[in-house]
């Protein structure tokens, strides 16, 4: 298969206005007959939402939550990153583009992030507009700060709540079409399988969360906004409810899946504390600007840290990285976390965290400055742990975060699948190999609010639709498979949770394809996923009927799908043979230690095909040049 | 330690509910009060009774989504936490638990602890936004914003729409929850255009949903886990009366 990404050619700076001028458009007076259905209301799906909604399509929108507010995207804390260069410390669109691409480690297509970066002026505006109380300085102009190391202040931020402002925003213009009658809303409604009638997507088969109904909704085009897919690990940072499910589906029917692989595994995370542990809190990247990373020297040091002598503790990033020091790259303050805790030199409890210590910036701005800071974060953190963090050090370690792999689509966002569109953390589009801080939020919003409502456009007036109801033989088939699945979970009858079977795939998921990766565990886990996957549709015990509010259900059908994706993650990171961002092959490392990229050999995106259950899928190669950014070695020492 | 619960059970809306005796013999102090309703549904999964449904997601304080009354304390007793961030070693040892779900006319019972919030999206769709189309905005700092109305308008926008204050309120009243979102888009400038149409339709939403009416008593921010003031209220009536009599 030919991967054609529609990238226009010619100069970067001109391609997205050129590509929207050679774009077919919707009469206006014709959009109110197409039907398009748009699959979650995080920042993606809710602004996509919104805006087709108001340039006249009818929308049919769904989230599996009880309301689109409450999308996932709500909990992001830092920030979205705009080159709007307020601060006249030399930021420009440019600049955003070459921090993105190298950011990446030269694993995603310049066209696309160029775009992003023009576009992160827009949104900005936008989010103003609709009542965002960002931050503003005194003089009353919004403030920004530098976030994830970046060398220009370009984050924007509203307190710690950045992602539940920019979402209300969203849902707010998302309710004002549904009060128009534009948007039906489809709450507590899960996407169970995608339909494709004639290589089309023409719309999707869901479950009715509070009556169990499986019904069909038929479309003219199909957009995915359904989020990421960390949850894989079992424990991440990530909300209970993420999953994979829609964008797994629909690989299934035919899209293909782009750089499983590229999972992002955030440094500051409060450590596990038991087994029955079910989601790892983030701590802001910020902490790292005053925090200091350190361990014992020795291995197996139990003594309090207070009681640890200065010469006996190992600043192990300040003494590796010294020109960086605590701010390195999330890649590599979570790598060398890890193996400072491999050689047994972790602290607390489990011996699986590092202290981040506020001593010394106490001492050298006074504890009045550092709650100013962080006083928030100070709270949240003693509210879990039930330890002061000005008294004693926090610990941290860890934790699987953001997932830049997810659906390959095309410089429009069209998936493999023709008239269907994957928009924000579900597709792989702009984040290459490692997202940096404040862009997830910037590519949910360029995704949804101007790229989509632009190039959907395209696809509908340049289609001849046929008629679909939902008696057509493509919908009784979606249908049928997904009655299949849920009378299997409620079949099985085993004798173990949910949860006891998807806690193991988490554990083998961490322990192999998590922050570093070598063949010979990756082989492991390939062995043991289809052993443990077996168990699960064996042993699994899920209690309830299908014809009501039965969350175990809903659990277990997520966690199946895990099952099979974990699969393809690994073979993934096994075809690629060298490190990159979030990638760490320990084979493939430089005489420092530093991640060592093979561009001859891989400088592609991967997206994978499915040849049906039982037989190994194909991988497809989608070449990236880099006519603008060139490629380097990235270096912190 | 030993942890008693006794917990709503309601099959669905159509059926009576009672309350059901459980017993957790070791709770682990470190553990959210959610994580205790895992280890009790795992418990519930093995012997083959229903585990008990609860709304949640984020587990972080902030989707909004999770809730129940703890002995009588809507997120139970922790001031300014919702129930996801509430931890154990908050309680002791033997301590008796009464959970029940959010209760008000407005908020039916779908299921055991899950209620039916759908009339807050409703009472948005009415009016709690400010109509501009995407793409259709002036420069970010075009229109200077005061910092100090900045952040007020931050303080109520943090509202996360869990529905505590409903559940709180003797009257069931939707005002807290009302007056934040008028606050928020009404301390901003570029929220005065429809700054009383706002008001006057959302309240209009919130009456239709039988939500009650205010009557100053203050349950509802003595729950709020995000600590919404009082004040919002007064807001909502002044534009709310401004755009009836033209006066406020
Ligand atoms: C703790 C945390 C902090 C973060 N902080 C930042 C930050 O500061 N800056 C930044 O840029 N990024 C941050 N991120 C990343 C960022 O928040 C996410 O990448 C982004 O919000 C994803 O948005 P989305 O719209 O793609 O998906 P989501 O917000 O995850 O929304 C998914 C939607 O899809 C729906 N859905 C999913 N599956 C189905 C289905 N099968 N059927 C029906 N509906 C379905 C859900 O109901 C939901 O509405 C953070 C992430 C985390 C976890
Ligand atoms: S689960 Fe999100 S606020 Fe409690």
């Amino acid at each position: 298969m030919e991967l054609d990404s529609k990238s226009p050619a010619g100069p970067i700076e001109t391609r997205w206005e050129r590509q929207r001028f050679n774009l077919k458009l919707v009469n206006p007076a014709n959009k109110r007959k197409y039907t398009i259905i748009v699959v979650g209301t995080g920042l993606a799906g809710g602004s996509a939402a919104a805006s087709l909604g108001e340039l006249g399509y009818n929308v049919n929108c769904f989230c599996f939550q009880d309301s689109p507010r409450r999308a996932h995207s709500i909990a992001a804390q830092g920030g979205i990153n705009a080159a709007k260069n307020y601060h006249n410390d030399g930021d420009s669109v440019y600049r955003l583009f070459y921090d993105t691409v190298k950011g990446g480690d030269f694993r995603a297509r310049e066209s696309n992030v160029y775009r992003l970066a023009e576009i992160s002026l827009n949104i900005i505006d936008q989010c103003v507009a609709q009542g965002v109380p960002f931050a503003r300085e005194y003089s009353g102009y919004l403030d920004n700060r530098s976030f994830g190391g970046a060398q220009v202040s370009r984050t924007f931020y509203a307190r710690g709540q950045t992602g539940q402002q920019l979402l209300l925003g969203a849902y707010q213009a998302l309710e004002r079409q549904i009060g128009a009658g534009q948007v039906t809303m489809f709450p507590r409604t899960e996407m169970l399988d995608l339909i494709v009638v004639e290589g089309r997507a023409r719309g999707i088969v869901t479950r009715n969360l509070l009556t169990g109904a499986i019904e069909s909704h038929i479309a003219d085009a199909v957009v995915l906004a359904t989020g990421g897919y960390a949850n894989v690990y079992y424990l991440s940072t990530n909300a209970q409810g993420c999953n994979a499910t829609a964008i797994w589906r629909a690989y299934k029917r035919g899209a293909l899946f782009a750089n499983p692989c590229f999972t992002q595994i955030h440094p500051t995370c409060i450590p596990v504390s038991g087994e029955y542990q079910s989601k790892l809190t983030l701590m802001s990247e910020s902490l790292r600007n005053d925090g200091r990373v350190w361990v014992p020297l020795k291995k197996g040091d139990k003594r309090l840290a207070a009681q640890i002598p200065e010469n006996e503790r190992d600043y192990f990033l300040e003494r590796k990285y010294p020109s960086f020091g605590n701010l390195v790259p999330r890649d590599v303050a979570s790598r060398n976390a890890k193996q400072v805790c491999d050689e047994g030199r972790g602290v607390g409890e489990s011996g699986l965290a590092v202290y981040l210590d506020f001593r010394d910036a106490i001492a050298r701005l006074g504890k009045n400055v550092i709650k100013e800071r962080y006083g928030n974060l100070f709270d949240m953190y003693e509210r879990i742990t039930g330890e002061d963090p000005y008294q004693t050090p926090m610990r941290i370690f860890p934790a699987s975060h953001y997932t830049m792999g997810g659906l390959w689509v095309d410089y429009n966002l069209m998936s493999t699948i023709p008239g269907m569109y994957v928009i924000g953390e579900a597709n792989f589009s702009d984040h290459g190999a490692n997202r940096l801080g404040a862009s997830a939020l910037m590519q949910g919003l360029g995704d949804g609010y101007f790229v989509l409502p632009n190039t959907i456009g395209d696809y509908l007036a340049s289609t001849k639709f046929e008629k679909v109801d939902t008696g057509h033989a493509a919908v009784r088939e979606a249908e049928a498979q997904v009655a299949a699945i849920t009378a299997r979970l409620l079949g099985a009858k085993g004798t173990r949770s949910v949860d006891a079977c998807y806690r193991e795939l988490g554990k083998v998921m961490w322990e192999y394809c998590g922050m570093a990766r070598n063949a010979a565990g990756l082989k492991q886990a390939l062995a043991k996923i289809p052993e443990l996957r077996e168990r699960f549709w064996r042993d699994v015990k899920v209690l309830g009927s299908g014809e009501e509010l039965n969350q175990a259900l809903e659990r277990a059908g997520r966690a199946a799908d895990f099952f099979e994706l974990a699969e393809l993650m690994c073979l993934d990171a096994l075809n690629r043979n060298e490190s990159c961002g979030g990638h760490f092959r320990e084979e493939y490392q430089t005489p420092e230690g530093e991640a060592a990229r093979d561009d001859e050999h891989y400088s592609y995106a991967a997206a994978w095909e499915f040849r049906g259950a039982g037989n190994a899928p194909v991988v497809h190669k989608e070449p990236l040049t880099f006519e603008y950014v060139h490629p380097s070695q990235r270096s912190y020492k | 330690m030993r942890i008693i619960l006794h917990i709503w059970r309601q099959r669905n809306a159509g059926e009576k509910g009672r309350m059901v005796r459980y017993e957790l013999p070791n709770v682990s102090e470190h553990m959210s009060f959610l994580e205790m309703l895992d280890v009790l549904n795992e418990e519930l999964t093995m012997k083959g009774e229903e585990p008990v449904a609860f709304d949640h997601d984020c587990r972080e304080g902030i989707c909004g989504m999770c809730g129940a009354m703890v002995n009588g304390i809507a997120h139970g007793p922790l001031p300014g936490t919702t129930l996801c961030q509430l931890h154990m070693r908050h309680f002791k040892d033997g301590d008796e638990l009464y959970l029940e779900p959010w209760r008000a006319r407005a908020f039916p019972v779908v299921k055991d602890l899950v209620v039916d919030r759908s009339a807050f999206d409703r009472i948005i769709a009415a009016g709690g936004f400010i109509s501009v189309a995407t793409g259709s905005a002036p420069d970010g700092n075009a229109i200077p914003v005061q910092k100090e109305s900045a952040e007020n308008s931050m303080d109520a926008a943090a509202c996360i729409g869990c529905g505590a204050c409903v559940a709180m309120c003797p009257n069931a009243s939707a005002s807290l929850f009302l007056g934040a979102k008028i606050a928020h888009l009404g301390l901003l400038p570029q929220g005065q255009p429809e700054r009383e149409s706002r008001a006057v339709a959302m309240v209009a939403q919130a009456n239709r949903e039988l939500f009650g009416s205010c009557t100053n008593i203050g349950e509802c921010e003595a729950v709020c886990p995000k600590d919404i003031k009082l004040e919002v209220i007064a807001r909502m009536n002044r534009d709310f009366i401004r755009a009836k009599c033209g006066v406020g």
